[in-house]
């Protein structure tokens, strides 16, 4: 266990370390995501009533296609200098590997997302009229889902050509009710008109099941034979 | 064994052609919608079939991933890609029924959602085995196959609650069926499975023949340039 942890604390340093110097992903996000906030609001010009109903597809849309953009660089980063293939001779467990990474995108996803939704609060008039504070849980949740989903379909699509097509590919159709509960849930609350329990609770099954998942299969696929 | 594909083709011939013939004649009128029911015989043998495929594709990768056998990594890329083409008939038989009796082509319901979901998840699976290169796709393939049946439950659930919780069309109510439909649409279920077996049969062959082939290609060459 201390292998695992030891391992996942070193690896996860060291990508926030590389990202802090960098910038890379963060800034390329960043921009990414004001981008399609700024064509969301041009091609649609909502009141506020309308917006609080859609804005949660919007939020959502955005910051998925804003985390492909990081989650395709964790892997590729690792095949420069033969970094992973210097992984997978080393004794290291696979998983705390997927772990660090997980763990970075999750964090990368999360700063994009706490300095996104101001922006989007402000263009689309945002006002939560259902219970607020659980949109923390939905947040977090959500992240959750896209970013182990993303990382273990990212260690995937390093094995094909043109890889950084094919990790949408991958990702969104299996991603389809994490999404559909992410946006239920955030429509839910800020609307007040539903109780967003449900939607909860259906992410966070998800979260465990594709976690399992994904760490029951990533030794297979980092080792690829 | 190779005897046995002419049978089963013309088996699957007869059925097909007598599938048919119910269907069209056999097969009493539907009260309400009229003919464009007899679309139905159709649309669900394609579903009941593809959604056999992919059980088989699911069962065929978890056999990959537990003994890593090329024969069931070549069976679960083909009940996927003959998967996929009953999948697309019944996406595109169904339309053309909703037209008429619901006056929609599509409606977000909970059945048409989970066949579109299951299409794009294994229309995703075909595409990474085009993309994918060198000798890991039958095992990254297998386990996007066993990641994708983890999702269809979810996808279930998730779109369940999602269509309770808005107003939906009304959807042609369920009732009793007339023996003799039921009869028409199994004898076709039973011809569509045929039919399935028939194409899957002929196309592992061939997937194993160009295996063959790719690896005498590779010897080959190896050989060649081993002299020098």
């Amino acid at each position: 266990m201390s292998a695992v942890t030891g391992v996942t604390r070193a690896t996860l340093v060291k990508d926030l370390r590389l990202e802090w110097r960098s910038k890379d992903a963060i800034n390329s996000m960043l921009f990414f995501a004001l981008l399609v906030v700024v064509i969301f609001s041009f091609s649609f010009d909502p009141t506020a009533e309308e917006s609080r109903r859609i804005a949660g597809g919007l939020i959502w849309v955005a910051f998925l296609f804003a985390a492909v953009v990081a989650l395709n660089q964790t892997w590729a980063r690792e095949l420069r200098n033969q970094v992973l293939d210097a992984y997978r001779v080393s004794p290291a467990p696979a998983n705390s590997l997927f772990l660090a990474k997980a763990l970075g995108n999750f964090i990368f996803v999360s700063v994009l997302e706490a300095l996104m939704t101001p922006l989007f609060v402000v263009f689309y008039n945002l006002r939560a009229l259902g219970p607020a504070y659980q949109l923390w849980f939905v947040a977090s949740l959500g992240t959750w889902a896209l970013v182990v989903n993303g990382t273990f379909f990212a260690a995937m699509s390093i094995r094909t050509r043109s890889r950084e097509i094919m990790l949408p590919l991958l990702l969104f159709p299996i991603s389809i009710p994490a999404l559909l509960a992410m946006v239920e849930a955030t429509s839910s609350i800020l609307t007040g008109e539903f109780s967003a329990k449900f939607w909860m609770v259906l992410l966070a099954v998800y979260d465990v099941v594709f976690t399992t998942g994904c760490l029951f299969f990533f030794e297979v696929v980092l080792h690829g034979e | 064994m190779k005897r046995a594909f002419p049978i089963l083709a013309i088996l699957t011939a007869g059925l097909l052609s007598y599938g048919l013939y119910g269907a069209l004649i056999q097969a009493p009128t539907e009260q309400t919608m009229g003919d464009v029911q007899r679309i139905f015989y159709y649309h669900v043998p394609s579903a009941w079939t593809a959604f056999c495929l992919f059980f088989v594709n699911l069962a065929a990768s978890i056999v990959y991933l537990a003994g890593r056998s090329t024969k069931a990594d070549a069976l679960a890329l083909v009940s996927a890609e003959v998967g996929v083409v009953f999948c697309t008939v019944v996406l595109v038989t169904g339309p053309i029924w909703a037209r008429p009796v619901w006056g929609i082509w599509w409606t977000w319901d909970l059945r048409l959602t989970l066949t579109l979901v299951l299409w794009l998840i294994y229309v995703s699976y075909l595409m990474l085995r085009r993309f994918s290169s060198s000798g890991q796709t039958p095992m990254i393939a297998a386990v996007l196959a066993v990641l994708g049946a983890l999702d269809v439950p979810l996808v279930y659930f998730s779109i369940w609650f999602y269509r309770t919780q808005h107003p939906q069309p009304v959807i042609g109510g369920g009732g009793s069926i007339d023996p003799r439909m039921l009869h028409v649409l199994l004898m076709n279920w039973l011809a569509f499975m045929c039919f399935a077996t028939l194409v899957c049969w002929s196309r592992y062959r061939l997937e194993m023949v160009s295996r063959q082939v790719e690896e005498r290609q590779a010897l080959e060459s190896l050989a060649s340039r081993s002299p020098r």
